[in-house]
């Protein structure tokens, strides 16, 4: 079964219908037992970072999360929360990779948040990426970002270079909406629901 | 590379999508759920939904259709019509929209946009302007385009982006509907000064006009009604065309 940790995301309704278009059966819950138990794990996520990790701590899922060791998969601002430390709010997050999420530089001229379709780039092999192409478009929308580090398996240009995928051990992290981004971002998703990736 | 978006908008009128010229004509255009999907299917970027419903009874029918629209499409969804409170983005939110679109609402109550950028973030929020030249500035209309505020559509907008909005939904009163061509010359100037997206909509007529609103007005998305709705212009005809014209473009 398929967990998807509820915190009141504000994306959950679009992952699981995401999910219920792929045919795969979850489970909504923000019990820790439940979540353990998961054959697999996504951290959804849109909004404040800051307000994001408040409710996390309200429900007791920070170490749940951090201490989980089935394949889980965060979804932008579940993403960024696999961080150290986000300057949104300058809150310390999960600590999963050893990164701090930065803000888009307003003075650089560029429209922020970076919202669209933009282009993603495969950096390293990775489950995720079958029948992906290199460069397919993806649906981003976000003010902060999370620099290219050693776990960095995709990245994306928006005048800064950032990851747009990350990878450690069992936590894969995109910035990205799959959920939105339509057929290639089914595709995405179905690799991680359905792939067999431990 | 970041591309332009192209959006389908359905105008919303009980339960059916509907088009007129200038605000007012409306004619029929179809089950908004079968446009919808249609045009996720075609490669629309992202779809607006507006509910011009009248009255509060038939407003209600719009939870029911966003949630149908949403479970079809996998593509971003912003739902706009009659939302005047925080609770009504959160159940527009929880049917599955991804953002709400305000007009009206903020023009009376500014403090509105902090309030819904506050609780569900700014990339949620689009503000709807709709405007129109009188003398040499253009002035903020409410209520569907029927009534002036009097309010400088540039110092609003900017007000909008000081609030929290995410993105600014710019219609020109004097170019929608007529199939003339986008209000370039005011979005370069809003574009230049603003640092959100500007979602330009009103007078999309030919797929020359796309191509001036991204290059000339500086736009970040292009939103057209009709032209999709009745098939005068498919969208990945249109999205071909702005590739071969150097626009970057999902294809």
């Amino acid at each position: 079964m398929i967990a998807i940790i509820d915190y009141d995301a504000g994306n959950t309704r679009s992952v699981m219908n995401a999910l219920d278009r792929l045919d795969v059966s979850y489970v909504l819950t923000d019990d820790a037992e439940q979540l353990r138990a998961a054959e697999k794990v996504i951290f959804p996520g849109v909004g404040h970072a800051a307000a994001a990790m408040d409710a996390l701590r309200r429900r007791n899922l920070t170490t749940v999360i951090r201490q989980l060791t089935q394949p889980v998969l965060g979804i932008c601002v579940g993403m960024q929360l696999m961080c150290k430390r986000s300057e949104e709010g300058n809150i310390a997050c999960l600590g999963i990779v050893d990164r701090c999420v930065r803000k888009f530089d307003v003075a650089s001229g560029l429209k922020i948040p970076h919202m669209g379709w933009n282009t993603v780039h495969i950096e390293e092999d990775d489950v995720l990426w079958t029948d992906i192409a290199d460069k397919s478009y993806f649906y981003f929308v976000h003010s902060y970002y999370v620099p290219l580090m050693q776990e960095t398996i995709a990245r994306c240009t928006y005048g800064e270079v950032f990851s747009a995928v990350i990878r450690k051990d069992n936590f894969w992290g995109i910035q990205c909406h799959a959920e939105k981004s339509g057929k290639i971002g089914s595709t995405l998703l179905a690799n991680f629901v359905k792939g067999s990736i431990t | 590379m970041l591309t332009k978006r192209i959006i389908p908008c359905l105008d919303v009128k009980n339960g059916r999508t509907v088009k007129g010229i200038n605000f007012v004509n409306l004619r029929d255009a179809g089950d908004p759920v079968e446009l919808a999907s249609k045009y996720a299917a075609q490669g629309a970027d992202e779809l607006v939904f507006l509910d011009i419903s009248a009255t509060i009874e038939e407003r209600e029918t719009i939870y029911e259709l966003v949630r149908r629209v949403a479970e079809q499409i996998n593509i971003p969804f912003t739902v706009g019509g009659g939302i005047y409170d925080v609770e009504k983005v959160r159940k527009l939110l929880t049917q599955g929209a991804d953002k709400v679109s305000i007009n009206s609402a903020v023009v009376q109550r500014p403090a509105l946009a902090a309030e819904i950028a506050r609780e569900f973030g700014s990339q949620c929020l689009v503000v709807a302007i709709d405007a129109r030249k009188e003398g040499d500035r253009w002035s903020v209309y409410t209520h569907g385009g029927s009534r002036s505020t009097g309010i400088d559509l540039l110092d609003w907008a900017r007000q909008m982006e000081d609030l929290g909005a995410g993105e600014i939904l710019f219609t020109s009163m004097d170019h929608d509907g007529t199939h003339q061509g986008f209000a370039c010359d005011m979005l370069s100037h809003m574009s230049t000064l603003l640092s959100i997206p500007i979602i330009a909509s009103g007078g999309a007529g030919t797929k020359e006009h796309f191509k001036e609103v991204f290059t000339i007005g500086k736009a970040d998305a292009g939103l057209a009604a009709s032209i999709f709705h009745f098939d005068e212009i498919p969208i990945p005809e249109l999205k071909q065309y702005l590739h071969l014209a150097q626009i970057p473009i999902r294809l």
